[in-house]
């Protein structure tokens, strides 16, 4: 809802062409999935589970301090493969196609306290679908925080960058209750209907597995190593959740994507819908690690065109999205992790405050046209 | 407290250790094939038998509760990333020393499991198990008198028999279009100079087709003989009715591989199996929109195939997919994505 639409030099035919270029890039993947990407994911489950069970080994001696630091890092990673590049991408059903039960979006349950079926609600159907669409996207601030400068300001969002804080501290939990709509229906009336009980009900079970496990079972099993275990427990989730976080915010928040009206996606075409994920997402820059350390989700753009596809295949079709952003002269954001972090946070912190309507800028391409 | 209220004490607190996964999907990690694990077997070797056909060494997990001759096992394969399940019947006697089991493939065209197998698969490969099941056996008490009626791959089960049982009179009447498509011939030759074994090759490229008729010649006492058949269906329908007019039908055992004949068209007829409806859907409208208007409740999510909320088994038929145009068939697992899918012929959706 910027003053200028960055998409309004593109007329309705251009918009389905590219859609239709998109189109084409999904089915040459799909067409061309098999063993290697099969091979790939069971290489990285494989992994996963083997790092957490030597990191939750070592922890039985975390009174030595090496052990606490080499199995608290150790658990610090596997949770966040855990997490991002096998569980949010097994439960966008990316690895359905291999028809392992196993690994399948319907199976699968994940090192977090949000039940996997919960979060593939809130997040693969509300937030894929509606993307940026103020009130009806709840990722876009989380209900706690104003996030565009059209949106109306309150005093509550002046604590915004605290609540954001404390949301990235406990984000597992923040996720939990966002999938609850826990805001919503804490309302007198609707805290009584059924399906929020079951709903929250599950919550409950799934985080009381979680805790036992974390914070009672395995520091016992340690035995004189109990605190030590519970701490490095506690910092891995936190490890887990800052990181998390960081990435998250890095996908939408940035300095340069849009947001967008509630009724500008009435009779949405599938070209229009694609461009909206390109201009609702930005990217994180890096190397290889780092691209696997977020679950791809550096790949943030390509992701929301193709939430379904394997990835490990994010990185190829990312030269192709990007000639197309190239092609129809749109603004591809993405950078470095610290830059992207910094832009998230200080809109968070810009938009704590009110501010005036946003003035009207004259985009660079109509002063190019002026100049020449 | 007993012994099993122990272990399963002791169970669930592996489990807590182990949350949200299972114990088994660690000790899957080191122990595939493990008492207690979901029933897997490992590739050992795969043995060429013909230009397109060759037997499969298998060594079962733990949980593999063995066969008898003449049955045949689900396998689930991964080929190309994608798990598919095929039946095979078992060609190794029921008592193998060693433990390890046979199947012996017959790459069809364009069979995707069957040729990965017989020109593919590599010994260390983990496959997917079933028990062994099936009828077509051999009763307690041996017949006296045999006749063993096959074509092309029907003489895999068959085979298991001749491997497990030392018959006192057993003839056999094989089809294969050439001499060298006989699948196991050294073998069947050195039964039949050892005299355990009286064999007629029909070679279909240059005698045609078995004509049923022909047995009269063939086997003379065809009618006074335990009957086991296996082979296409034309051989099998004809052989049925053969024994039937003869009024010896007891005498026939027969054995169809499921055909998976599924014609792909533009819309058909879905039923909706839970709910019991059903309604004709051309090929273009979801097969979610269908099961709705026709009042069935149908789970669904963003309508345009990215969250993956609408899936849903399909257990009969085959489905297109609107966006790819690809078509799935329905094989025992595989769920479709209802918003995005249209019927292709005939379809069964669980719903």
């Amino acid at each position: 809802m910027t003053a200028i639409d960055p998409t309004a030099h593109l007329t309705a035919e251009q918009i389905e062409e590219l859609g239709r270029e998109l189109d084409a890039i999904r089915d040459e993947v799909i067409a061309s999935r098999g063993e290697k990407d099969a091979a790939y994911i069971r290489k990285v489950i494989s992994a996963q589970r083997k790092l957490e069970l030597v990191s939750r080994g070592v922890l039985l001696f975390s009174f030595f301090p090496p052990a606490w630091i080499i199995g608290t890092a150790g658990l610090s990673v596997a949770k966040i493969m855990d997490n991002m590049e096998i569980g949010h991408n097994i439960l966008h059903g990316q690895w359905d196609w291999m028809r392992d039960p196993k690994i399948h979006s319907t199976t699968w349950e994940w090192d977090h306290v949000s039940p996997a079926d919960q979060w593939k609600h809130s997040h693969n159907e509300l937030h894929h679908t509606y993307t940026n669409v103020i009130g009806k996207d709840n990722d876009l601030g989380y209900g706690i925080m104003r996030v565009d400068e059209d949106q109306k300001w309150q005093p509550f969002h002046l604590g915004q960058p605290l609540w954001n804080f404390i949301n990235a501290c406990f984000f597992e939990y923040g996720i939990a209750a966002y999938d609850l709509e826990l805001g919503k229906n804490l309302d007198k009336r609707r805290r009584k209907n059924p399906e929020f009980r079951a709903r929250a009900k599950a919550v409950g079970r799934k985080i009381r597995k979680q805790v036992l496990k974390d914070y009672v079972v395995h520091p016992l099993l340690s035995g004189p190593s109990f605190l030590p275990t519970l701490a490095a427990t506690f910092t891995a989730n936190l490890v887990r959740n800052l990181w998390s976080h960081s990435v998250i915010m890095c996908g939408h928040f940035p300095e340069g994507v849009q947001v967008f009206e509630r009724r500008s996606i009435n009779g949405e075409t599938r070209g229009q819908w694609y461009l909206r994920q390109m201009m609702g997402s930005a990217n994180i820059s890096g190397s290889k690690a780092m691209h696997f350390m977020t679950g791809n989700l550096s790949h943030q753009i390509e992701h929301h065109l193709f939430p379904d596809l394997p990835s490990n295949r994010y990185a190829e079709v990312a030269v192709k999205v990007r000639a197309l952003f190239e092609k129809y002269e749109l603004e591809y954001v993405t950078g470095p992790l610290p830059k992207q972090v910094y832009s998230a946070w200080r809109k968070v912190v810009r938009l704590s405050l009110p501010n005036k309507k946003p003035k009207v800028k004259t985009p660079d391409r109509e002063r190019e046209l002026l100049a020449a | 407290m007993t012994s099993t209220a122990l272990r399963s004490r002791a169970w669930k607190l592996l489990e807590m250790v182990t949350t949200p996964l299972l114990p088994s999907d660690y000790l899957d990690l080191v122990s595939p094939l493990r008492a207690g694990a979901d029933l897997r077997g490992r590739i050992e070797a795969v043995h060429p038998e013909t230009g397109d056909a060759a037997t499969i060494v298998i060594r079962p997990g733990r949980g593999w509760r063995g066969h008898t001759a003449g049955q045949y096992v689900r396998i689930g394969v991964d080929v190309d990333g994608v798990r598919l399940w095929r039946a095979y019947s078992l060609t190794s006697p029921a008592k193998r020393r060693d433990g390890r089991v046979t199947i012996t493939v017959k790459a069809i065209p364009d069979g995707k499991v069957s040729n990965h197998l017989v020109r593919s698969a590599k010994p260390g490969t983990l496959i997917q198990l079933d028990q062994a099941t099936g009828d077509f056996v051999l009763p307690q008490a041996k017949p006296a008198k045999v006749l063993f009626l096959t074509a092309g791959s029907g003489i895999t089960p068959v085979m298991g028999m001749l491997r497990d049982t030392e018959f006192d009179d057993v003839v056999m009447v094989h089809c294969a279009p050439q001499p060298q498509d006989v699948i196991f011939r050294d073998e069947l030759h050195a039964l039949v100079a050892d005299k355990k074994l009286q064999l007629t090759e029909v070679h279909t490229d240059t005698d045609g087709m078995l004509d049923i008729a022909r047995l009269d010649e063939l086997v003379p006492d065809w009618a006074e003989r335990e009957t086991w058949a296996c082979g296409p269906a034309g051989l099998l329908d004809a052989a049925e009715e053969h024994w039937s007019e003869h009024g010896v039908q007891e005498r026939l055992h027969t054995e169809r591989f499921r055909p998976t004949i599924v014609v792909a068209g533009d819309g058909g007829e879905v039923t909706f199996s839970a709910t019991g409806k059903s309604v004709d859907a051309d090929g273009a409208t979801p097969l979610l929109d269908v099961g709705e208007e026709a009042g069935v409740l149908m789970p669904s999510g963003c309508r345009m195939g990215i969250c993956f909320g609408c899936i849903t088994p399909l257990k009969a038929g085959a489905v297109r997919d609107l966006r790819t145009g690809e078509i799935t068939e329905a094989e025992p697992g595989v769920l479709i994505q209802t918003c995005v899918s249209a019927a292709a012929g005939p379809c069964d959706i669980e719903r």
